[in-house]
């Protein structure tokens, strides 16, 4: 990943990758003395969805864009919950329970807006950032999930949630 | 006469299945706009129903189908999207 050199504010790192996530690592780089509090969201591939036994969760995105839009997002939690440092990184490739898939570190002066960035990172990447699950089950089986279109921000929840 | 000229369309996830290839040659008119790149891709007989409730993203943003394309415009065809 691509760390701003002696950044301990703003966006840290925002980026998709196809190596190993490593949470304790991201916290680690977000913060600083003015911060109280630090929050780690950690997003994991699970064993089931809908009553069906998942073997492996297979992630694709659309690298040169999907950068951008995480980056994006992030900035966007920065300004308007007042959390002072993020870091975001997605995983792709073939993962299997219970891989970490997505990791966001957030630093901030008090606990709420470190709480409030950390949601709306959530929220706004399964909204609109490019990439794709399909969902492979134990019996051989797989399907593409369905999800959240873009150009229709008001559409249903994805059904994955 | 007015010139038309091609454009390459990027498919993903299902899409990408559907169609075998992961990426379209679309031809399109001088002051064509992304509603013109929809109906072309409705019309490939792997997309058809699909093209025209997707997103299109030009040189990485998402964009309206009034917006206009021109040439060397980067474009994706988005599919509804699902990470977390």
């Amino acid at each position: 990943m691509t760390v701003e050199r002696g950044a301990a504010g703003g966006v840290i790192v925002a980026d998709v990758t196809e190596e190993p996530l490593n949470g304790a690592d991201l916290l680690g780089l977000v913060g600083r003395e003015s911060d109280g509090a630090v929050l780690l969201f950690e997003g994991r591939v699970r064993d089931h969805n809908h009553g069906r036994s998942v073997s492996c969760l297979h992630y694709e995105a659309y690298h040169g864009m999907a950068d951008r839009v995480l980056r994006d997002i992030a900035g966007e939690a920065l300004s308007r919950t007042g959390a002072s440092a993020i870091g975001v990184r997605h995983r792709v490739g073939s993962l299997e329970p219970p891989t970490v898939s997505l990791v966001v570190a957030v630093a901030a002066p008090h606990r709420r807006p470190a709480y409030d960035a950390s949601t709306y990172v959530i929220e706004e990447l399964k909204k609109r950032l490019p990439l794709w699950k399909r969902e492979e089950y134990a019996d051989g089986t797989s399907r593409w999930l369905g999800g959240h279109s873009p150009s229709t921000p008001d559409a249903p929840a994805a059904v994955d949630e | 006469m007015t010139e038309g000229f091609e454009v390459t369309v990027l498919l993903f996830g299902r899409h990408r299945e559907l169609a075998g290839e992961s990426a379209l040659s679309v031809s399109l008119a001088e002051g064509a706009t992304v509603r013109h790149i929809r109906e072309a891709l409705d019309e490939h007989p792997a997309l058809t129903g699909l093209a025209g409730t997707a997103a299109i993203a030009l040189n990485h943003r998402y964009e309206p189908d009034d917006s206009p394309v021109t040439r060397g415009d980067e474009i994706a065809l988005i599919p509804p999207v699902a990470g977390g």
